[in-house]
Protein backbone atom coordinates (compact mmCIF):
# COMPACT_ATOMS: atom_id res chain seq x y z
CA UNK A 1 0.00 0.00 0.00
CA UNK A 2 1.78 3.50 -0.73
CA UNK A 3 2.35 5.92 1.70
CA UNK A 4 2.45 3.08 4.74
CA UNK A 5 4.65 1.42 6.78
CA UNK A 6 4.74 -2.47 6.46
CA UNK A 7 6.74 -4.47 8.86
CA UNK A 8 9.74 -6.42 7.70
CA UNK A 9 10.54 -9.83 8.48
CA UNK A 10 12.82 -9.97 11.32
CA UNK A 11 12.29 -6.24 12.51
CA UNK A 12 12.10 -3.24 10.52
CA UNK A 13 9.90 -1.30 8.23
CA UNK A 14 9.56 -0.05 4.50
CA UNK A 15 7.70 1.97 2.59
CA UNK A 16 7.17 2.71 -1.15
CA UNK A 17 8.07 6.46 -1.82
CA UNK A 18 7.48 8.36 -5.14
CA UNK A 19 10.43 11.06 -5.51
CA UNK A 20 7.44 14.04 -4.61
CA UNK A 21 6.95 12.38 -1.16
CA UNK A 22 10.83 12.16 -0.47
CA UNK A 23 11.20 15.90 -1.53
CA UNK A 24 8.21 16.67 0.70
CA UNK A 25 9.80 14.95 3.67
CA UNK A 26 13.24 16.01 3.00
CA UNK A 27 12.79 19.47 2.55
CA UNK A 28 10.11 19.67 6.03
CA UNK A 29 12.89 17.88 7.94
CA UNK A 30 15.53 20.23 6.82
CA UNK A 31 13.42 23.05 7.83
CA UNK A 32 13.32 21.45 11.42
CA UNK A 33 16.91 21.22 11.21
CA UNK A 34 17.22 24.51 10.65
CA UNK A 35 14.89 25.16 13.11
CA UNK A 36 16.51 23.42 16.37
CA UNK A 37 19.81 25.02 15.13
CA UNK A 38 23.49 23.62 14.96
CA UNK A 39 24.93 21.61 18.36
CA UNK A 40 27.34 23.14 20.88
CA UNK A 41 29.83 21.15 18.57
CA UNK A 42 30.06 24.07 16.27
CA UNK A 43 30.75 26.98 18.81
CA UNK A 44 34.55 27.91 18.63
CA UNK A 45 35.71 25.59 20.88
CA UNK A 46 39.01 23.40 21.11
CA UNK A 47 37.42 21.65 24.69
CA UNK A 48 35.81 19.05 24.36
CA UNK A 49 34.80 18.70 27.71
CA UNK A 50 33.61 22.86 27.95
CA UNK A 51 30.76 21.01 25.53
CA UNK A 52 29.98 18.56 27.70
CA UNK A 53 29.15 21.09 30.26
CA UNK A 54 27.84 23.60 28.43
CA UNK A 55 24.86 24.78 30.05
CA UNK A 56 21.60 25.57 27.90
CA UNK A 57 19.43 28.33 27.50
CA UNK A 58 17.24 29.02 30.73
CA UNK A 59 14.50 31.49 28.69
CA UNK A 60 11.91 29.77 26.42
CA UNK A 61 12.22 30.03 22.67
CA UNK A 62 10.57 32.53 21.68
CA UNK A 63 9.39 30.41 18.20
CA UNK A 64 6.08 28.91 18.88
CA UNK A 65 7.52 25.22 17.35
CA UNK A 66 9.80 24.97 19.55
CA UNK A 67 7.57 26.38 22.21
CA UNK A 68 5.97 23.16 21.62
CA UNK A 69 8.78 20.92 21.13
CA UNK A 70 10.24 22.43 24.21
CA UNK A 71 8.24 23.19 26.80
CA UNK A 72 8.14 24.27 30.06
CA UNK A 73 9.05 21.05 32.73
CA UNK A 74 7.21 23.23 35.86
CA UNK A 75 3.43 24.69 36.07
CA UNK A 76 0.16 23.81 35.87
CA UNK A 77 -1.11 24.71 32.13
CA UNK A 78 -4.54 25.27 33.42
CA UNK A 79 -3.95 26.49 36.64
CA UNK A 80 -3.60 30.27 38.18
CA UNK A 81 -0.73 30.25 40.00
CA UNK A 82 -0.15 33.42 42.76
CA UNK A 83 2.48 35.31 42.50
CA UNK A 84 4.79 33.62 44.03
CA UNK A 85 4.15 30.32 43.36
CA UNK A 86 4.76 31.35 39.15
CA UNK A 87 8.02 32.68 40.14
CA UNK A 88 9.06 29.48 41.71
CA UNK A 89 7.66 27.37 38.86
CA UNK A 90 9.58 29.91 36.53
CA UNK A 91 12.83 29.40 37.77
CA UNK A 92 12.42 25.67 38.05
CA UNK A 93 11.42 25.10 34.36
CA UNK A 94 14.56 28.10 33.91
CA UNK A 95 16.64 25.21 35.37
CA UNK A 96 15.71 22.33 34.15
CA UNK A 97 16.12 23.47 30.91
CA UNK A 98 19.48 24.68 31.22
CA UNK A 99 20.08 21.11 32.29
CA UNK A 100 18.28 19.62 29.31
CA UNK A 101 17.32 21.43 26.54
CA UNK A 102 20.96 20.95 25.14
CA UNK A 103 20.40 16.85 25.10
CA UNK A 104 17.29 17.32 23.63
CA UNK A 105 17.53 19.30 20.89
CA UNK A 106 20.59 16.77 19.84
CA UNK A 107 18.37 13.97 19.98
CA UNK A 108 16.12 15.83 17.78
CA UNK A 109 18.65 16.69 15.59
CA UNK A 110 19.91 13.36 15.22
CA UNK A 111 16.40 12.13 14.48
CA UNK A 112 15.89 14.62 11.56
CA UNK A 113 19.59 13.81 10.12
CA UNK A 114 18.69 9.90 10.17
CA UNK A 115 15.54 11.03 8.22
CA UNK A 116 17.78 12.87 5.82
CA UNK A 117 20.61 10.43 5.51
CA UNK A 118 17.69 7.82 4.84
CA UNK A 119 16.01 9.94 1.85
CA UNK A 120 19.09 10.65 0.37
CA UNK A 121 20.29 7.06 -0.06
CA UNK A 122 17.01 5.69 -1.21
CA UNK A 123 17.24 8.74 -3.87
CA UNK A 124 20.38 8.05 -4.79
CA UNK A 125 19.59 3.99 -5.66
CA UNK A 126 16.81 5.62 -7.15
CA UNK A 127 18.16 7.80 -9.77
CA UNK A 128 16.44 7.71 -12.78
CA UNK A 129 13.25 5.99 -11.87
CA UNK A 130 10.11 7.68 -10.11
CA UNK A 131 11.17 6.76 -6.26
CA UNK A 132 12.09 4.12 -4.49
CA UNK A 133 11.34 1.41 -1.57
CA UNK A 134 12.85 2.52 1.74
CA UNK A 135 13.80 0.29 4.35
CA UNK A 136 14.70 1.17 7.68
CA UNK A 137 15.78 -1.30 10.60
CA UNK A 138 14.34 -1.34 14.17
CA UNK A 139 16.33 1.31 14.84
CA UNK A 140 16.42 3.41 12.42
CA UNK A 141 12.57 3.06 12.09
CA UNK A 142 12.31 4.74 16.09
CA UNK A 143 14.38 7.68 15.15
CA UNK A 144 12.18 8.22 12.17
CA UNK A 145 9.05 7.62 14.57
CA UNK A 146 10.64 10.62 16.64
CA UNK A 147 11.48 12.58 13.49
CA UNK A 148 8.03 12.55 12.06
CA UNK A 149 6.39 13.04 15.06
CA UNK A 150 8.75 16.35 15.54
CA UNK A 151 7.61 17.33 12.28
CA UNK A 152 3.89 16.83 13.10
CA UNK A 153 3.89 19.22 16.09
CA UNK A 154 5.89 21.41 14.14
CA UNK A 155 3.29 21.84 11.32
CA UNK A 156 0.80 21.70 13.97
CA UNK A 157 2.34 24.39 15.97
CA UNK A 158 2.28 26.71 12.78
CA UNK A 159 -0.78 25.54 12.00
CA UNK A 160 -1.88 26.65 15.18
CA UNK A 161 -3.84 23.34 15.98
CA UNK A 162 -4.90 23.94 19.76
CA UNK A 163 -7.49 21.46 20.00
CA UNK A 164 -9.07 18.99 18.51
CA UNK A 165 -11.86 21.54 16.87
CA UNK A 166 -9.38 22.77 14.78
CA UNK A 167 -8.31 19.24 13.55
CA UNK A 168 -11.54 18.47 12.25
CA UNK A 169 -11.26 22.11 10.52
CA UNK A 170 -8.71 21.58 8.78
CA UNK A 171 -10.57 18.70 6.97
CA UNK A 172 -13.12 20.86 5.64
CA UNK A 173 -10.57 23.45 4.21
CA UNK A 174 -11.32 24.47 0.48
CA UNK A 175 -9.27 23.69 -2.15
CA UNK A 176 -7.72 27.68 -2.30
CA UNK A 177 -7.24 28.17 1.09
CA UNK A 178 -3.37 28.70 1.47
CA UNK A 179 -2.89 26.35 4.32
CA UNK A 180 -4.68 23.45 2.08
CA UNK A 181 -1.10 21.94 0.87
CA UNK A 182 0.45 22.32 4.92
CA UNK A 183 -3.06 20.65 5.81
CA UNK A 184 -2.25 17.63 3.08
CA UNK A 185 1.15 17.23 4.18
CA UNK A 186 0.35 17.23 7.86
CA UNK A 187 -2.66 14.78 7.32
CA UNK A 188 -0.08 12.08 4.89
CA UNK A 189 2.90 12.79 7.38
CA UNK A 190 -0.16 11.21 10.43
CA UNK A 191 -0.52 8.53 8.03
CA UNK A 192 2.71 7.38 7.61
CA UNK A 193 3.74 8.07 11.40
CA UNK A 194 0.23 5.73 12.25
CA UNK A 195 1.10 2.80 10.09
CA UNK A 196 5.12 3.56 11.36
CA UNK A 197 4.29 3.34 15.18
CA UNK A 198 2.34 -0.13 13.99
CA UNK A 199 4.78 -1.87 12.85
CA UNK A 200 7.00 -1.03 16.51
CA UNK A 201 3.89 -2.09 18.80
CA UNK A 202 5.57 -3.84 21.78
CA UNK B 1 35.18 17.51 73.27
CA UNK B 2 31.79 15.78 74.77
CA UNK B 3 29.54 14.30 72.72
CA UNK B 4 27.36 16.54 69.51
CA UNK B 5 24.49 17.57 70.92
CA UNK B 6 21.53 19.11 68.71
CA UNK B 7 22.14 22.78 69.87
CA UNK B 8 21.79 24.60 67.16
CA UNK B 9 25.66 25.14 65.29
CA UNK B 10 25.56 29.29 66.20
CA UNK B 11 28.50 29.53 63.86
CA UNK B 12 27.45 28.23 60.73
CA UNK B 13 26.52 30.98 58.35
CA UNK B 14 22.46 30.86 57.50
CA UNK B 15 22.93 31.39 53.79
CA UNK B 16 19.27 30.68 52.66
CA UNK B 17 16.74 34.10 52.70
CA UNK B 18 13.41 33.08 54.57
CA UNK B 19 11.67 32.95 51.51
CA UNK B 20 14.11 29.86 49.69
CA UNK B 21 13.63 27.77 53.64
CA UNK B 22 9.60 28.42 53.06
CA UNK B 23 9.63 27.13 49.78
CA UNK B 24 11.45 23.70 50.66
CA UNK B 25 9.16 21.23 50.15
CA UNK B 26 8.67 18.61 52.32
CA UNK B 27 10.41 15.75 51.64
CA UNK B 28 7.91 12.71 52.17
CA UNK B 29 5.19 14.24 49.56
CA UNK B 30 6.44 12.19 46.19
CA UNK B 31 6.44 13.72 42.74
CA UNK B 32 4.35 12.81 39.84
CA UNK B 33 4.82 13.49 36.39
CA UNK B 34 1.65 14.43 34.45
CA UNK B 35 1.12 13.78 30.20
CA UNK B 36 -0.93 17.03 29.01
CA UNK B 37 -3.44 16.49 26.04
CA UNK B 38 -2.42 17.79 22.43
CA UNK B 39 -4.73 17.62 19.49
CA UNK B 40 -1.21 16.36 17.23
CA UNK B 41 0.18 13.38 18.95
CA UNK B 42 -1.49 10.24 17.92
CA UNK B 43 -3.00 8.18 20.16
CA UNK B 44 -1.24 4.83 19.09
CA UNK B 45 1.82 6.95 19.46
CA UNK B 46 0.90 8.29 22.84
CA UNK B 47 0.17 4.83 24.02
CA UNK B 48 3.89 2.78 22.50
CA UNK B 49 5.67 5.62 24.46
CA UNK B 50 3.84 4.38 27.81
CA UNK B 51 4.15 1.18 27.15
CA UNK B 52 8.33 1.84 25.33
CA UNK B 53 9.57 4.46 28.18
CA UNK B 54 7.68 3.21 31.06
CA UNK B 55 7.30 -0.62 30.02
CA UNK B 56 3.42 -0.70 31.18
CA UNK B 57 1.35 -3.25 29.57
CA UNK B 58 -1.03 -2.39 27.04
CA UNK B 59 -4.08 -2.30 28.92
CA UNK B 60 -2.71 0.41 31.32
CA UNK B 61 -0.73 2.39 28.62
CA UNK B 62 -4.11 2.96 26.69
CA UNK B 63 -6.20 3.76 30.02
CA UNK B 64 -3.55 6.10 31.06
CA UNK B 65 -3.75 7.16 26.94
CA UNK B 66 -6.98 7.64 27.34
CA UNK B 67 -6.66 9.94 30.53
CA UNK B 68 -4.99 12.11 28.82
CA UNK B 69 -7.16 12.52 25.73
CA UNK B 70 -10.73 12.31 27.49
CA UNK B 71 -9.56 14.48 30.85
CA UNK B 72 -6.89 16.37 29.36
CA UNK B 73 -4.27 14.64 31.67
CA UNK B 74 -2.98 11.74 33.21
CA UNK B 75 -0.07 11.35 35.92
CA UNK B 76 2.00 8.49 34.23
CA UNK B 77 4.31 8.15 37.00
CA UNK B 78 5.38 9.68 40.57
CA UNK B 79 8.72 9.38 42.56
CA UNK B 80 11.68 11.72 43.58
CA UNK B 81 11.79 14.92 42.27
CA UNK B 82 14.98 13.56 40.24
CA UNK B 83 13.04 11.10 38.59
CA UNK B 84 10.27 12.96 37.29
CA UNK B 85 12.54 15.34 35.86
CA UNK B 86 14.21 12.35 34.35
CA UNK B 87 10.52 11.29 33.04
CA UNK B 88 9.44 14.87 31.93
CA UNK B 89 13.18 15.34 30.02
CA UNK B 90 11.99 11.76 27.87
CA UNK B 91 8.45 12.66 27.22
CA UNK B 92 9.76 16.03 25.83
CA UNK B 93 12.14 13.88 23.74
CA UNK B 94 9.15 11.61 22.67
CA UNK B 95 7.52 14.98 21.88
CA UNK B 96 5.12 14.52 24.31
CA UNK B 97 3.87 17.44 26.70
CA UNK B 98 4.66 17.15 30.03
CA UNK B 99 4.94 18.69 33.60
CA UNK B 100 6.16 17.47 36.67
CA UNK B 101 4.29 19.11 40.15
CA UNK B 102 4.61 17.65 43.81
CA UNK B 103 1.33 15.55 44.41
CA UNK B 104 -0.50 17.80 46.18
CA UNK B 105 -3.87 16.42 47.04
Amino acid sequence: MPGQFEPLPGGGAAVALDDVEISIIRSLAVQLLELIGPGPAEDASDDPLAELFAEGPSEPPSDPVLRRLFPDAYGDPEGTPQAQEAEEQRAHSAEFRRYTENDLRAGKRDSALAVIRGLDAVASRSAGEDGAVLKLSADESRQWLGALNDLRLAIGSRLEIADEDDTDLLYRLPDEDPRKPMVMAYLWLGGLQESLVATLMP
Amino acid sequence: MGCVTAAAPMEIEKTESAEEVFAVPEPDVPWVTIVHNDPVNLMSYVTYVFQTYFGYSKDKATKLMMDVHHKGRAVVSSGSREEMERDVQAMHGYGLWATLQQDRK
